[in-house]
This record gives structure tokens, C-alpha cells and sequence, in this order.
């Protein structure tokens, strides 16, 4: 076999003894890497361990290319390279210098595996070995990672760093995860309640676990400093526990109002009981996936810009199919409530299908773009930017829309339209075109309301199906007829669902909402915002 | 080449032979052995059942290459129960009684096995049921060809709780009998380790489930009381995209808190960019990334099959392919396909896992499976970290469940009971 694989623990040894020589130093990182590959994960932790202990500059990114999995033992000359993915081959790469080594399909190439318990063992060595590093980002990673894994052996290592930090940021996190680290040995009592000071100063929910965790190992003496800081966070914690659940209820919220919101046009101005709406919802997600499909195979650099192309294209793509849907089924059907349910819903099991049979069933991907991917922290509150994204975005269609309704000859056409149809008519309005276009209009909402669930949720032929029942609860809820009855009612349920949640669960809570709704359509048929004057009794 | 030409030929023979039968005899037409396919192609369910209905073909496909059954062909009779429970018993007995078929392969969800459970009880029929389930059931005519909770659910606890040093627990569940089922099971047998009541958390969420906010930052807060923790998931179909999505902006890691999933497969990946996943756990008896030639095999012919080379396997299938193999093989030594013969021949027989190791069919209509333990990689696959060093044989009655425990099923003389209570001596379960 491979000659360095027979005698990495000899030249281990080697090593510790003269790690003053470079010489001697190269090898044995080479050495090591050649060793990866075999025996257990319990004898590949012990290498990674002993990699991170050589300190080697480049022992930080073989790490790194470990960790994501990119490691590979080519079969015919049993050589550690790195792997990556290209069309369908793999470009190869020599771990430590770099060298391109060509390409190999998968079938020539081992992977070494890791699991959790290597990726952990990885993420505290690169902790470790770069938290001298000149650039503060990395610094305040490695700073994270040691935090997270706060292991005794590297509080002198923290120490030294502390010292020659002058990054604030940076520094508060080494702090933290120096006072973490402490909490675990078997230090002073003066230094542990220094700690456990830090600790508490932090408030956040990691220091929560740290107190919670040091809590059954620490001395009697400090029980009380830890329970006060205990419970002072969960203090701290329960006020932004409630201002969270908001935050949640308003994205829950416009997720209702995007799935509702074409639907107070078509059910709400039109007064069309269009259960095809869903599956419209269901198309503009489905544009937003062949969208990105095209992108990925011919300009995968616009990536980033997928969805900004898709939404002009749903929009028309849905539009499109609400006319046809208008002028080929619902004309015929104005006035009859109970045909143009059915029809409609008939239409939806056809649509589905339809979908089911282009795009097969499976669910398809639809990736997140880089902006809409991953959480910040405001104040106690964690935010994830695509649900922040999605309330922006719900918030400014349905300006646009009212201002269309408002502002705008069409939208004059429409509401005269739906007030009074003959008078309408006599005035000069072509009905049956305004009827086409608002119906249009609204599916074309759908439509790239599809875009933005598909930023969440699956998409898949069913997806329009768990949003019919939410949209017309919040139309019905709003008030038939008003768009702000729309949008008050999408926030108010998602709120109160919410608030429901964390005491009944959430399959209660939907319940609840229900029963409260039907409750409050008792008392009051037109919704929360009732419209006044004649059109009611049109 | 050489395999090819040889099937070639074997074709060619079956070809001629059907020939010269049709020939001889009017009603050739009738000289098929019908397999009935019960799998919804619309509806909810359509996303996974799909997949296992062309399986079904393309084994039904493999065996016809192979000259038949009997000397006779078979013949797909494929049924649409749209994904709507009571209409899966519609279907099961038009299969039965209208089409003939000698046995049926079918069913996903536990409500639709329940449904058709009297049906085949009624008509004497034979149902295969691929899909892994909560236990606590053995019927005379249902052979139970994916995991029971003690191929799969324990099995995964063990492997946390030993290799990750889990101690806190979240059971995650869709509303629904298998989750309700396997979760009680995975509660008792957490506590008599030693857990503590407030260190387990479970939840339920409808089925579709999409907004996650709220209970994935509850099982961060549950997380954050240090404890090293895991969340065990038995969430159902469409609503795992949106939980992964959740999980992975949320930014909960795997290598922090690692979820294992129970029907999270290979299928089920293929809608989620699994980059920010990686590390999270599946517990199955069978994997796409499983490296053996019997699966290597399995692979390129299913695929060249169905026309597209990326196409992904997962364990239902294999469940299927060892439920059909043992199908074939019972029905050759029974030398007829009449359902009571077929009864009495299939106990005992055996036939290779895809995975490696041997499936036989046990008296109390489970299979022996090894459990693999997989985790999701960048790619959508799964990578095998921990596996079982023998097959485990399932066990229809669950022996952490004080009410169970006592039961037993074995369908041969003399017991022939599905429960068998030891303790009274009795047929009848528990009370």
C-alpha cells in the first residue's frame, strides 16, 4: 500500500519531538492527512485532533474541506485530494498545496465520511487554529465555535488571544466564551463568579444553557449567583418571548393575506366562489420553479435575481390562465353560486392533475436566494429574513393593489362594474372585458403570491390545497368586498393563531380560530368590515 | 452483453411459448396471474405512492423477462384510490372480487391500511403494505414488509442517546395514528432508561403544517437548558420541507441539536436544498448510498426502466421488491397462487435485502431488516453512519407498552393468532 500509511504514529512522534524544524513539520501534516481515510470515526477524530495540534497554517483549510465533506481517497493511487463537484465529474485538487489533479468520475473516488461528532470535532479545531487569524470575521467565528464547544484546553489559547485582541465585537464574544470555558474547570471561586457575571451580562438564551448546564457542577457557594442569573434571563427572555410571538403572528399573517389577498378580488369585488384559486397560487410557484430552472442550466449567475424574473412572468403566466378561466367557464356561470363552486372546484382537481402529469408529483425545488437565507438578531428578537422578506413583499402588493382599485381607470371600471352592473353597462363600460380583467387581476396576484410561498413551503401539486380554507376564512373574516378587511383580517388571525399556539398546539389552536370564526360570523355575517349601501343587496 | 442476449432469448422463448399457448387455447386471455396495485395517483398522498405504483411495474416487468410465474405471465391491474381513505376499501374490492387478483400490493398511510383491513379479512386476499408503521397490529391476510417501531424507532433512539450523548428529547409529530403510536412507544421506553418526564417534549401539527416559527424556536428554547439535545421526528409528508426550511434558517445545526426523521426519505429530499442540513439523521432499513451489488444492480435497472437517470430510490420500494420477491417465491413452492396455500408457504422463506443480509418472512407476517442509521449529505443523499451488525426480526407487538407486551402474533398451527396473549394463553389481546 501507500508507504506514508504504514508510519504516521512514527512520524508523529517524530514531529513532537522537533517541531522547531519545518522540514520535519511539512511531512508530518502530509503524513497525517494520508491517514484520514482509515479506521473508525472514533480514529479519525484522534487524527483531527492531532492535525489541529501541529498547528500548521494549512491545517485550518484541510479542515475546513474535510468538514464539508469535499475529502476524497482516489482508488487508483490511494491519494488523499479534494473533490469538487463539476457537471458530472469531480475536479480534483491537492488538499494542501492547492495543485489541480484533473477530474474523476464519482465511481474512482472514496469519500472520507464525517459525522456530527467529526463536524464538531472540526469546528473547534478551526476555532482554535484561526482565532489569531488577522481578519476580525474569522476571529469572531473561531471566537463562536469556541464558544459553542468551550473545551478547558483551549482557555490558555483564549487567553493569549484576549490579549492581542482589539476588536470589541470580536473581544465580547472571547469573553463570553472565556467565562463559558471557566464555568467548566475547576477554577477559583473569585474567577468563577467573574464568570458567571459575564455570563449573566450576556442575557441571551445561550447564556441560559451555559448557567442552566453549570448549574449541577458548580460549588454550593455559587448556586445563588447562578439561580439569580437564571432567573433574571428568563425574566428578560419571557418579554421578548411575547414581542417574538408577534413578530411570528405578523409573518403568519401575511402569508394568509398573500394566499387571500387575489382572492378579494375574484370572491371579494367579483363575488366569484372560486376554489381554482388555490391551484393559481400553485402555477405562479410552479413558474417561479421552471424559472430557476432555466437559470440554473444557462445563467447560474443570475441566481441571486431568480425571483425578481419570476414575479413579472407569474404574474402574466397566471393572469393569462384567470382570463381563459373567466371568459371559458364564468361567464356563463355569473349568478349561480352553487354551478360556479363546483365548476370551479372540478377545475381545481384538473388543474392539479394536469400539474402532477407535466411536473410528476414529487415536490420540486425552488431555491432561496442568498438575501432571503438565514436569521438576524434584533434586540432579543430573531428574525429570519425571508419571512421578513415575505412581509415586506405582502405589504407592497397590496398597496399597489388598492392604489390599482383607487387610483386608476381600471379600478374605477371595476367597482363601478360590481356596484351596478346595468349602470355600468349604460355608461359605456364594456362589462364583460372589466369582468375578464378583474378576474385577471386577481389571479395574477395568486400568481405571484405562488412566488413568495414558494419561498416556504413546498412546491408541490397540493400546494394550493392548504391555502383555499385559510383564504376565504380571511376574506369571509375581513369582510366581503374590502381589501383593508382583508389585510386586517389576515394579520388579526395570524396573531391570534399565535398566541393560541404555545398554550393549546397547534392543531388546537387551528380549532380554535375556526370556532371563534364561526362564533363571529354569527354575530356579525359581513364580516369585520361590512359594506355599506346598495351594493350589499345587489 | 452477454446478460443481455441471454434475457434476450429467454424473452424471445416466453414470447414464442405465450404464442403457441394463444394458439392452442381460446381464452389466453385469462391464462395471466393479476397483481392487484393499490396506490393513490392523486390526491395528497400521490407525491409518495406514485413512485411505489411503478415499482410495482417494473418488478412485474423483471419477473415477466424472467418467463412469468407458473409458466404464466403476469398482469398489473392498477387502481386509483386518490388518496381518499374509505375509497382505498372501494378499490381493494373491486380488485378482489371484480379484477381477480392474486395479491395486492399497497396502501401508504395506517388510516388507509386500516380501511382496507376487513376487505381482504372478508375475501380471503393477500395484501403486501411497504411502508414502515407503528406496530401494535398483525392480521392474517397483511404482510407487513416495511419496519415495525422496534426496526426503526428504537433502534435510532439508541444510537442518539449512545454516539450523540442525547439526554432531552423532542418528539415532533404529525397528528395522526402512527406518530400518536410510535411517540408513546418512544415515551415509555425513554423513561424506563431513565429520562426524566421534563426532559421529553412532544408535539403534534395538522397534517401540511407550514408555518414552523413557533415550534422550531421552541425546540430551540427546549435546547438551550444544557442538555445536549435531539428531536426525533415523525412529521409527515409535505409539511417536512417547510420544518427543514425552518430549522435551517433558524440556524439550528445538526452538529447542536440533530433531528432524527422516521419518514424522511431520499423522495422527500429531492424538493429542499440540503446544503444547510447536512448532519441531520434518517433512521430506514434501506438507503439509495447503500454500496452493495445487489443494490447496485437494483439501481440501474429501475432507472433504465423508468427513463431518467437521477431518479432516486428509498425504503418503500425495497420494501416492496423484498415483499415481491417473497410473494413469488411462496406462490412457486405453493405451486398455485390460492391465498391459503400461499398463506402457509410464505413463513420461513427468504430472500436478500437490497442492504445486505437476509429478509425472511417471520410467523407473525413481518421481515427480519437490518437498521440503518443515514445522514443527509449536500447532495440529498443519505450517508449510512451507524448500522445494526444483524438483521433485526420485527416485532408486530411492542414490548415497551405495558399493554402489549404480553402479545405475540404467529400465524402457524398452533396458535394461528395475530394476538396471542402469553399470559392467559389465549387469543384475543389484552383484556
Amino acid at each position: 500500500m501507500h508507504p506514508f500509511r504504514l508510519i504516521p504514529k512514527l512520524l508523529l512522534a517524530l514531529a513532537l519531538l522537533i517541531t522547531a524544524a519545518p522540514g520535519a513539520f511539512a511531512q508530518d501534516v502530509e503524513a497525517l492527512v494520508n491517514t484520514l481515510p482509515e479506521g473508525s470515526y472514533s480514529d479519525r477524530e484522534k487524527v483531527i485532533f492531532d492535525l489541529a495540534a501541529t498547528g500548521d497554517d494549512r491545517v485550518a483549510s484541510i479542515l475546513k474541506v474535510l468538514g464539508e465533506g469535499d475529502l476524497y481517497v482516489r482508488e487508483e493511487d490511494g491519494r488523499v485530494v479534494a473533490g469538487k463537484r463539476a457537471g458530472r465529474d469531480y475536479a480534483l485538487s491537492d488538499p494542501l498545496t492547492g495543485e489541480a489533479l484533473g477530474a474523476a468520475p464519482s465511481s474512482d473516488l472514496d469519500k472520507i465520511r464525517v459525522n456530527n461528532r467529526l463536524r464538531r470535532a472540526i469546528r473547534s479545531a478551526i476555532g482554535q487554529l484561526t482565532l489569531m487569524s488577522p481578519s476580525p470575521s474569522v476571529r469572531l467565528t473561531a471566537a463562536r465555535s469556541l464558544l459553542r464547544n468551550a473545551d478547558p484546553d483551549a482557555l490558555e489559547l483564549l487567553d493569549e488571544a484576549l490579549a492581542a485582541e482589539t476588536d470589541t465585537g470580536v473581544k465580547t464574544v472571547m469573553e463570553l466564551a472565556r467565562a463559558t470555558t471557566i464555568l467548566k474547570t475547576d477554577a477559583g471561586l473569585d474567577e468563577k463568579t467573574a464568570a458567571i457575571d459575564t455570563v449573566t451580562a450576556r442575557g441571551n438564551r445561550e447564556a441560559l444553557a451555559v448557567l442552566t448546564a453549570s448549574l449541577s457542577t458548580a460549588p454550593s457557594e455559587l448556586t445563588p449567583a447562578i439561580e439569580r442569573g437564571i432567573a433574571g434571563i428568563e425574566r428578560k427572555l419571557a418579554m421578548w418571548d411575547g414581542l417574538q410571538n408577534v413578530w411570528y403572528g405578523l409573518s403568519l399573517g401575511s402569508v394568509l393575506l398573500l394566499a387571500a389577498i387575489g382572492l378579494a378580488i375574484t370572491f371579494g369585488v367579483m363575488g366569484v366562489i372560486n376554489m381554482a384559486h388555490g391551484e393559481i397560487v400553485m402555477l405562479g410557484a410552479y413558474t417561479t420553479f421552471a424559472v430557476q430552472q432555466v437559470i440554473r442550466i444557462s445563467f447560474p449567475g443570475l441566481f441571486d435575481y431568480s425571483l425578481a424574473i419570476a414575479l413579472p412572468l407569474a404574474f402574466l403566466v397566471t393572469a393569462l390562465v384567470g382570463i381563459a378561466i373567466e371568459r371559458g367557464f364564468i361567464r356563463w356561470l355569473y349568478g349561480r353560486p352553487l354551478e360556479t363552486l363546483l365548476a370551479t372546484w372540478g377545475l381545481s382537481l384538473i388543474l392539479q392533475q394536469t400539474v402532477r402529469t407535466i411536473f410528476g408529483p414529487n415536490n420540486r425545488e425552488v431555491g432561496n436566494p442568498g438575501w432571503m437565507s438565514g436569521a438576524f438578531d434584533l434586540g432579543g428578537l430573531s428574525i429570519t429574513w425571508n419571512r421578513l422578506w415575505i412581509v415586506v413583499f405582502a405589504l407592497v402588493v397590496f398597496a399597489i393593489l388598492l392604489a390599482v382599485l383607487n387610483r386608476t381607470p381600471l379600478g374605477l371600471q371595476m367597482r363601478a362594474v360590481t356596484q351596478n352592473r346595468r349602470m355600468a353597462s349604460s355608461m359605456g363600460i364594456r362589462t364583460p372585458w372589466v369582468d375578464a380583467l378583474t378576474f385577471g387581476l386577481g389571479s395574477g396576484i395568486a400568481g405571484i403570491a405562488g412566488v413568495a410561498l414558494s419561498q416556504i413551503d413546498n412546491v408541490s401539486p397540493n400546494l394550493g390545497q392548504s391555502y383555499i380554507i385559510d383564504s376565504f376564512m380571511v376574506v369571509v373574516f375581513g369582510g366581503v368586498g374590502n381589501l383593508w378587511g382583508t389585510l386586517v383580517g389576515a394579520l388579526t388571525l395570524g396573531v391570534a393563531n399565535k398566541f393560541l399556539e404555545p398554550f393549546a398546539g397547534a392543531v388546537l389552536g387551528k380549532i380554535f380560530i375556526l370556532v371563534f370564526i364561526i362564533l363571529f360570523i354569527q354575530r356579525r355575517p359581513r364580516g369585520l368590515f361590512a359594506l355599506k349601501g346598495r351594493a350589499v343587496d345587489a | 452483453m452477454s446478460m443481455k442476449m441471454t434475457r434476450r432469448a429467454v424473452m424471445t422463448a416466453a414470447l414464442a411459448s405465450s404464442i403457441c399457448l394463444s394458439a392452442g387455447i381460446t381464452y389466453a386471455q385469462e391464462e395471466t396471474i393479476k397483481v392487484g396495485v393499490l396506490h393513490s395517483l392523486s390526491g395528497t398522498m400521490a407525491i409518495s405512492e406514485t413512485t411505489l405504483k411503478d415499482t410495482m411495474l417494473f418488478l412485474i416487468d423483471e419477473q415477466n423477462r424472467k418467463g412469468g410465474l407458473l409458466g404464466k405471465k403476469l398482469e398489473a391491474v392498477v387502481v386509483d384510490p386518490a388518496s381518499d381513505w374509505p375509497l382505498f376499501a372501494e378499490k381493494a374490492r373491486e380488485l378482489i372480487s371484480v379484477s381477480d387478483v392474486a395479491a395486492v400490493f399497497g396502501c401508504w398511510t395506517s388510516v388507509s391500511r386500516k380501511s382496507v383491513l376487513p376487505v381482504f379479512e372478508e375475501l380471503n386476499s393477500i395484501l403486501f403494505y411497504p411502508v414502515q408503521y407503528e406496530g401494535e397490529e398483525s392480521q392474517r391476510n397483511v404482510f407487513y414488509t416495511g419496519a415495525a417501531p422496534n426496526q426503526q424507532a428504537i433502534p435510532a433512539v439508541d444510537y442518539l442517546m449512545n454516539e450523540e450523548g442525547v439526554e432531552r428529547w423532542v418528539l415532533a409529530g404529525t397528528d395522526y395514528v402512527y406518530p400518536r403510536t410510535t411517540n408513546k412507544i418512544l415515551e415509555q421506553y425513554l423513561m424506563d432508561k431513565g429520562v426524566a418526564a421534563e426532559d421529553i417534549m412532544i408535539n403534534y401539527t395538522p397534517f401540511g403544517h407550514s408555518d414552523w416559527q413557533t415550534i422550531v424556536s421552541d425546540i430551540k428554547a427546549f435546547g438551550s437548558a444544557g442538555k445536549k439535545t435531539a428531536v426525533v421526528s415523525t412529521i409527515n409528508g409535505d409539511a417536512n420541507v417547510p420544518f427543514y426550511k425552518e430549522l435551517a434558517n433558524q440556524g439550528i445545526a445538526a452538529e447542536d441539536i440533530p433531528v432524527v426523521a422516521f419518514s424522511v426519505g431520499e423522495e422527500e429530499l429531492a424538493g429542499i436544498d440540503t446544503e444547510p442540513l447536512v448532519g441531520h439523521l434518517a433512521a430506514w432499513n434501506y438507503f439509495q448510498s447503500v454500496d452493495t451489488p445487489e443494490n447496485e444492480e437494483f439501481i440501474a435497472k429501475w432507472r433504465e426502466f423508468i427513463g431518467d437517470e437521477n431518479r432516486v430510490t428509498n425504503d418503500p420500494m425495497e420494501a416492496h421488491v423484498v415483499g415481491f420477491n417473497l410473494w413469488v417465491q411462496a406462490v412457486e413452492k405453493a405451486g398455485t397462487t390460492d391465498t391459503d396455500a400461499v398463506l402457509d408457504a410464505i413463513i420461513g422463506l427468504e430472500t436478500p435485502n437490497l442492504t445486505g443480509g437476509i429478509a425472511k418472512m417471520l410467523p407473525n407476517h413481518h421481515i427480519t431488516k437490518p437498521v440503518l442509521i443515514g445522514e443527509i449529505q449536500d447532495d440529498g443523499q443519505f450517508e449510512v453512519v451507524w448500522e445494526t451488525e444483524e438483521v433485526v426480526p420485527g416485532d408486530a407487538w411492542s414490548d415497551f407498552l405495558p399493554e402489549s407486551k404480553m402479545i405475540e402474533a404467529d400465524w402457524t398451527a398452533p396458535i394461528n393468532c395475530g394476538n396471542y396473549n402469553t399470559e392467559t394463553k389465549s387469543c384475543g389481546g389484552a383484556s
